[in-house]
Order: structure tokens, then sequence, then C-alpha cells
């Protein structure tokens, strides 16, 4: 039997400490829409996805509003676009975001992922095609997020890529310049992607995945801080199971919400991440999680060693609490999107080499970054570089989402607006890395043994 | 399925019956009520059932919130199954 108490704990979460689903994602897979014709292959993909997603929105606002939970975002992947564009006769992808941009406005989603590339060993030509068009397609639609995967733990590092993906963003950036290079904020540079994640920018819907499928990421950052307020001075075990209990419940809704939203659509039901994701609003931070435990502000001594606990309670909680559990699975830092960690930039006590050190322990990377727009390109890939080797020899994903604001100075703040936050321009080392990234290249896949 | 339903606001002469009467007319039974006043404040959560062919809990969740509206109190409609979820293993 429920206890009222359950019930108020329950609806305390979700009202007061900020408890939701950060979304709902349909993965559709493109591979039965390929076409030597671009404008047949357009179609092709706007009616698939159109039809598989048509009561996505609707079906997800059913759920919210009989459980009583927000689920904030209700969002697309597709198959990477550079696979199934690839017998397109073309030179530019441009025209198929477009299409992705068109359908998902229609359906009423948040956000569709997907304008991707996996080139962790090279490229083939529809890789470098779409390449070369993320800049103009995240300049001419609004919903669309590109991914590109040039680094694994089996592959090593696609130097090569790493050397372009610079270049990339520096003209992501100056495109999108009138609007704070928000073209930046829908592009992620991974090493080790997961082919099932959930969250943007960086969701694509893997090519062993089946032709549909329902992924759910959970939050609530909120949540954990206000259970550990109540432990003042308690000892690092009674913090991991308090989250670890924590993590629990919240994955739970997670799961209810998946199964639900897969019986109602009738697709497969996927995976739950069980990621804590913040937003911008006040109470729903992970730097204010990691200033509970004890810490002054966030990137004092101690943060990395307080995010590795919080990243594994987390996994360890909410790995029971579902039947599957993939994606990203873990804590996420992106500074923009987090009030405790734009604050600390503030301060001064939160540093990029400090976020890189957070990196090695948590869910993702260098996360929303925004940064001087005079960084030059090879030392945006020397960022990539450092964070790509991170990931490929820890066997973990990592990811770059960094902003090159044109004109921004370090100290200027950034509005991205909504869920995207604002960001002070953060200092990144001025030493050149050009000679180093200039050799290109592949970086060899890292020895598993002899692990020192 | 069953319904926990959450009534909070300032306390006033009726709220149970108005409550309970848009239940009633909807085919709704009530299996348990827990009610008490803190501080002149109205606290119920009723644990409740109902037969998804007689009504949508989306169309009896605006019924209620209209009713809490007019009578200056909210009212929660929410599917059991969360509060299971979360505190059941």
């Amino acid at each position: 039997m429920i206890t009222i108490e359950d019930i108020l704990e329950t609806n305390r979460m979700i009202t007061v400490n900020k408890l939701d689903v950060r979304t709902i994602t349909m993965g559709i897979s493109l591979r039965d829409c390929a076409h030597p014709n671009m404008r047949d292959f357009c179609r092709n993909i706007y009616d698939k996805i159109t039809r598989s997603a048509e009561f996505l929105v609707k079906t997800g606002e059913e759920i919210e509003s009989e459980y009583g939970v927000p689920i904030i975002n209700k969002r697309i992947s597709v198959t990477p676009i550079a696979i199934v564009a690839e017998s397109c006769k073309a030179d530019s992808y441009v025209p198929i975001a477009e299409a992705l941009d068109k359908a998902a406005k229609q359906v009423g989603v948040n956000f569709i992922g997907g304008f991707s590339a996996l080139v962790e060993k090279g490229y083939t030509n529809g890789d470098r095609i779409l390449i070369e068009s993320i800049p103009q397609a995240l300049a001419n639609t609004d919903l669309v997020c590109s991914s590109v995967n040039l680094a694994s733990t089996k592959a090593g590092i696609n130097m090569d890529c790493v050397r372009e993906m610079g270049e990339v963003l520096k003209r992501t950036a100056e495109l999108t310049r009138d609007r704070q290079a928000i073209g930046c904020a829908k592009l992620v540079i991974f090493a080790n992607a997961p082919q099932d994640n959930p969250f943007m920018a960086g969701a694509f819907h893997g090519v062993s995945e089946p032709d549909k499928v329902i992924n759910v990421g959970v939050s609530g950052p909120g949540v954990v801080k206000h259970a550990l307020e109540d432990l003042k001075g308690a000892d690092f075990t009674t913090l991991a199971e308090t989250i670890k209990k924590t993590a629990f419940k919240i994955t739970r809704v997670g799961q209810l919400v998946a199964q639900e939203a897969s019986r109602r659509l009738g697709v497969p039901f996927g995976i739950v991440d069980l990621s804590l994701a913040p937003t911008p609003a006040v109470g729903d931070s992970i730097a204010r999680i990691l200033e509970e435990m004890g810490l002054e502000s966030c990137g004092a001594h101690g943060t990395t060693a307080a995010l590795a606990l919080l990243n594994d309670a987390v996994k360890k909680g909410g790995l029971m609490a579902s039947s599957h559990v993939g994606g990203l699975s873990g804590a996420f830092i992106p500074v923009s999107e987090d009030e405790g960690m734009i604050a600390a930039v503030k301060a001064g006590s939160l540093t990029i080499e400090k976020l890189e050190a957070m990196t090695c322990v948590c869910s993702v990377g260098l996360d929303m970054i925004a940064v001087a727009g005079d960084v030059s390109a090879s030392t945006i890939s020397g960022i990539i570089a450092d964070e790509a080797a991170i990931g490929v020899v820890n066997n973990k994903t990592t990811a770059v989402r960094l902003i090159p604001v044109p004109n921004a100075k370090v100290g200027d703040v950034v509005e991205f607006g909504g869920l995207l936050g604002y960001c002070p321009v953060v200092p990144v080392n001025h030493f050149s890395s050009e000679a180093f990234i200039a050799r290109g290249g592949r970086i060899p896949a890292p020895v598993r043994s002899l692990t020192n | 399925m069953k319904l926990i339903v959450t009534v909070v606001g300032r306390d006033r002469i009726g709220i149970i019956a108005s409550v309970t009467k848009i239940l009633a007319d909807n085919n709704v039974n009530i299996l348990s009520i827990n009610q008490n006043i803190l501080n002149g404040f109205f606290n119920m959560i009723l644990f409740a059932e109902a037969s998804e062919n007689s009504i949508k809990l989306v169309d009896l969740q605006k019924k209620l919130r209209e009713q809490g509206e007019a009578i200056g109190v909210e009212i929660k409609t929410q599917h059991q199954d969360i509060f299971d979820a979360m505190h059941k293993v």
C-alpha cells in the first residue's frame, strides 16, 4: 500500500525539487529511405519521420498529464545522415538538414538529432560531404542537431577529423554570429559515441538499433541535492547510499514513462538513460550537489572526487530501477545549462582545465562552454584531441561542445536562451597547438592491458 | 485504474462535497480519504478507482482542476502507477 508520506515525497520531488523526465526520444531508422535523387530522398525521410512520430508529442503530453510529472522534451533521433545519404548524387547535404527541420516542425518535437557522421577510422565520401555541410546546415535550420564521432577505444583518434572539426566549429560560429554562434550549441564532437543516446545535441539512431525505438532520459539534480541537505557532516558511505536510493526513485519514474510511451506508440522500448541533467534554473544544478558535499565552490580541489562519487552512485542506484540502461548515463556538466557552474566560472573557481579533469569521471565532456572569438581553430582542435584521448584511453564516452563566440572576449557573458542558458566566456591556454594539429593522420588505438 | 487525488488550499465549507460530487458523477469509486486542517490550510489525499471506459483520466483531471480553481484550492489527480513505480520494488 502506498502511504501518505510516499505521495507527499513524490509530489514534493516534482513541484519543489524540479524532478522531471528530460526527454522522450524516438529513434527512427532511415536506412530504408536512401535514394540517388536528392529530392526523392528528402521526401522519403520527411514522410517516414512524420508518419512514425505523428503521435509522439501528443502521447508525451498525455503521459505527463496522467502521472503529473513534467516531460520537458520530445525529440527524434535518426540514422547518421552520412550513411543514408551516401548514395545521393549531391555535393551538399544542406537540403537534407532542411528536410529534417521541416519534419521536426511538422510533428512538433523540440529537436531532431542525427545530422551525423562516424569517422573514427576514416572518411567515406558521404562523411566528407556531411562534415562540410555542417556549418550551413546548422545556420539554415532551427531544430537539427549534428554530431561527429571521431575517436573510439578500438580505432584510436582520427586526427585529420580533429583538425577539420576545429575549422568546422569556427565556420559554424561565423555563420550564426548574429545569434551568439548558436549553431555550435547544436554540434557535438564525440569519442566512443553511444548508439542509443536520447540527449541532444548528440543523439543519433545507431545502425544496430531496430527500425524504431523509444529511449527516455531522466533528470533530477534538485532531488539529489535535497536528499543531501539532510546529511550535513555525514561520511561518504552515507552520501553514496543516499544518492543511490534517490537515483533509484528518479529512474523508476523514467522507466514507467518509457514503458508507457512504448506501449501507447507501439514502438519498442530501448533504454533509460540514467543521466542527471541540469537546467539553468535555480535548484536544478549539478554544481550545487558537489557544493552540498562540502566544497566552497564547484572547481575547488576535491571536485573531481565529489563528481566521481555522484556519477557512480547515480549509476548504481539507477541500474536496478530500469530493465535496460544505456545512452550516456551519468552526471552532465554543461556549463551554460547549470546555474551553479555559471556562478563557479564567474567566481573564478571553475576553469577549463578543471572541467577537463571532471570529464574523466562523469558522463560526457567539455559541454556548452563559450570561448573567445579569437581562439584559433587549431587551439579548438587541441581541446578536442585532449578530450578524445581521455575517452579513448579510459574506454568511456567523451564529447566537446564548445562555442567560440565571434567578437566575444574573456569575461563577456553570452546568452543562448531557454534550456541552453548563458555563460561567461571561459579563458583557454593561449600557447599554440598549431604544429601538433597540422600533422594529421591517426593516433593508434591504445593498449588495453598494463593499465597504469 | 487507481487514482490519487490531492487537494491543498485555504479551508472553507464544502471542499470535500464538491470534489466527491464530481467523482460520483463520473462513476469514480472512493477507496480511502485522508484529510486534515493545518494552520487553516486544507489537506486531503483521496484514493479512488475509476473504470477507463467511463471517463478518460485527462478529462477527469480537467473537471477537478477547474472545480479547484472555482473554490480556491489546488486539485491534482494522478494515476497511482507513478507512486507504485517509485516506492515499491
